[in-house]
């Protein structure tokens, strides 16, 4: 089904797959999409995460060292469709695992687990010709990042080759979280917006509600990656949905006070 | 807006790959810096000023042409093919990586860049790195893995006195594959600032490519050499293979001398499981790691694996893409030998010829002390000695119990 962003802002939601366990991030993506998140970023757990900070390299290393494979992450998408039909899910991850279980059995895969898109953090679209046709063919959104060194005739290839919402990067850098919402984002969401009328998210330190706030001035939703990968290491089990549902939560506080 | 940048198929030919080998396979924030990478180094290429300065530097300053030396009493002990010795050894700083660095170097300087890192695993590149700082007047940080900062400290010491900072990394396998790891994520949240020095003939187009062109050098020489001395081109090529710099730029000129073989020699480690040895070719599948698609030792999941080598310079979970397409081609055999070999050259070449070689550069050694004896007398063995053994003196001690 077609990525939507219902609630106003919109929210993504990054999930390293297998940490702590496969089980707890079903637990946890459910909790999220009940607390508001639009959309689901199934982080593939990747040995040599050269994009990512310290918090989701952590986080990778612990599903790694669990077992997480591409395929378990796949079933759980499929448990995450069955159980809440009308949230987006996008597979995120790096290009060497989808390569190594092979393009066109992956894409198979991921639509019959009811995966709406995939994000492949070092998939640019110069070298995409191949992916996009995979896509193409079993109907996933490619997700292309755009960042704000990317020149113009750039964004307009990242706008017209991507599907469901265009993924702009807050700020030069690994993901992770930050002290404050870069300027460069609010240039490069506006820069987005002359080729593209997809829904634009904004991730990179994006870690609270202030940031939250600020990322709603100007983009259709924010990407929350790292914050909430902390949140659940920093919790059980047991108690990781909960934390991150409140988290949510707080993050639309403002906005539901203002409603009433 | 003139034209819209399109998808590629991969196997077509065009500037980055090698075959189907190469590419650019990087977070987007470093693709615009990879463009403006590409296109300073073509005007660079092509500006005569910039040639002559490097050209300069390599003799003046790196000590070039390196001398290509017969190995009489090794040739004689081992009965055979005549050995000769690319003195790559004999560079300022120790191995052939100056040749990379100065002409990287000189491409920061001329691209404006103040801030230079580099990521190493040996600790060649690095020193090479540090050194063309220091000459040139920049910033210098150097990744160097945790693993590799202890097995090679001498190293580590020559970049801390040259003004470099080291940086140690404690991720993954803490060796060459987590230092560049580590460099990129430098260099993605610096990118506007700063240059990557990389040094090998990895990575992302367009750096296979030029990294490849600052190391032709080697076999340019040693073609011209090789003539003068023996008036016949070399029977083989022999180079170790890590990332490649060393070997590509051994074999580069001969690539269209088909009766001249070319012979790439991996790290065997201490075994044939995955994780004991840097053999890609024996064990490894193409996919992509750090930029570029090549042969790459993981396990049936795509998960990069550990690796292991003696010598911290070969130990690597990926090879240069062009390796990758010579391999696939056939036009370069790779063959590989495990550390107890490359130890034995050590030894070898240390007691015939007192020439004590890096361990990467032993592992070369060792393939031409397999195979000499099997060659005829007036056939010719060119092996690309590319760096000398003192840094490993620690690692050397302890094995050999001197």
């Amino acid at each position: 089904m077609p990525i939507r962003f219902d609630h106003k802002p919109g929210l993504v939601v990054y999930l390293t797959a297998g940490d702590p366990s496969l089980n707890a991030t079903r637990e946890i993506a459910l909790a999220a999409i009940d607390a508001g998140a639009d959309v689901i970023e199934l982080g593939v757990p990747f040995s040599d995460p050269l994009a990512d900070g310290p918090i989701i390299q952590r986080a990778s290393e612990r599903a790694l060292a669990r077992g997480t494979r591409l395929k378990d992450v796949l079933a759980l998408a499929r448990k995450i469709r069955a159980a809440r039909p009308a949230a987006g899910l996008i597979i995120f991850t790096y290009l060497n695992p989808i390569l190594r279980y092979g393009l066109r059995k992956f894409a198979d895969d991921a639509k019959a687990a009811g995966v709406d898109g995939v994000l492949a953090t070092d998939m640019i679209v110069e070298e995409a010709a191949e992916y996009l046709a995979e896509m193409d063919r079993v109907g996933l959104a490619p997700v292309f990042l755009a960042a704000p060194t990317s020149p113009d005739a750039r964004l307009e290839a990242i706008a017209k080759y991507s599907k469901g919402f265009v993924y702009a990067i807050s700020r030069v850098g690994v993901t992770g979280t930050q002290q404050s919402v870069a300027a460069d984002a609010t240039a490069l969401v506006a820069r987005i917006r002359r080729w593209s009328k997809l829904p634009v998210a904004v991730g990179f330190g994006i870690s609270n509600a202030e940031h939250f706030a600020q990322v709603a001035e100007f983009a259709d939703a924010a990407a929350i990656g790292s914050a909430i990968v902390e949140l659940v290491e920093r919790s059980t089990p047991e108690t990781a949905p909960g934390a991150v549902a409140r988290f949510i939560k707080g993050l639309y506080l403002p906005y539901a006070a203002a409603a009433r | 807006m003139a034209s819209i940048i399109h998808p590629a198929n991969p196997s077509e030919s065009r500037p980055g790959r090698f075959g189907v080998y190469g590419g650019r396979y990087v977070p987007e924030t470093l693709v615009a810096a990879l463009d403006e990478l590409e296109q300073a180094y073509a005007a660079a290429r092509a500006d005569s000023a910039f040639q002559a300065e490097l050209s300069a530097l390599l003799g003046d300053y790196a000590g070039r042409p390196t001398p290509l030396y017969f190995a009489k009493r090794l040739t004689e002990s081992l009965g055979g093919a005549r050995i000769y010795l690319k003195r790559e050894d004999l560079l300022h700083t120790g191995a052939h990586k100056i040749n990379n660095a100065l002409g990287q170097g000189l491409l920061a300087k001329r691209m404006g860049k103040k801030r230079v890192i580099a990521e190493t695993g040996a600790g060649q590149h690095g020193v090479a790195t540090a050194t063309v700082c220091a000459l040139l007047g920049l910033e210098c940080v150097v990744y160097m893995g945790d693993v590799d900062m202890e097995r090679q400290a001498l190293n580590v010491q020559r970049m801390r006195l040259l003004g470099a900072e080291v940086r140690g990394v404690s991720s993954g396998s803490k060796t060459l594959k987590d230092a560049i790891s580590e460099a990129m994520r430098d260099w993605v949240t610096n990118v506007r600032t700063t240059y990557y020095l990389l040094g090998s003939a990895l990575g992302a187009h367009p750096y296979p490519t030029m990294v490849r062109d600052f190391q032709r050098v080697i076999s340019k020489e040693m073609k011209q050499q090789i003539l003068e001395k023996e008036g016949r081109l070399p029977s083989a090529v022999v180079a170790c293979v890590g990332g490649g710099s060393n070997a590509i730029g051994a074999f580069y000129e001969f690539l269209n001398d088909r009766e001249v073989r070319l012979i790439g020699v991996e790290a065997g480690g201490r075994g044939t499981e995955l994780g004991d040895h840097a053999a890609r070719f024996r064990g490894g599948a193409p996919g992509v790691l750090q930029g570029t698609y090549s042969y790459v030792l993981q396990d049936e999941d795509g998960q990069i694996a550990l690796t292991h080598s003696v010598s911290a310079g070969l130990d690597y979970a990926s090879i240069g893409p062009e390796h990758a397409a010579l391999h696939d081609s056939g036009r370069a055999d790779y063959v590989s030998c495990d550390d107890a070999e490359a130890l034995d050259a050590v030894v070898k070449l240390a007691r015939t010829e007192g020439i004590l070689p890096a361990l990467e550069s032993a592992h070369a050694v060792a393939e031409a002390i397999r195979i000499a004896p099997t060659f005829a007398a007036r056939d010719i063995l060119v092996v690309n000695l590319s760096g000398r053994g003192d840094k490993d003196m620690g690692i050397l001690a302890r094995e050999l119990k001197l």
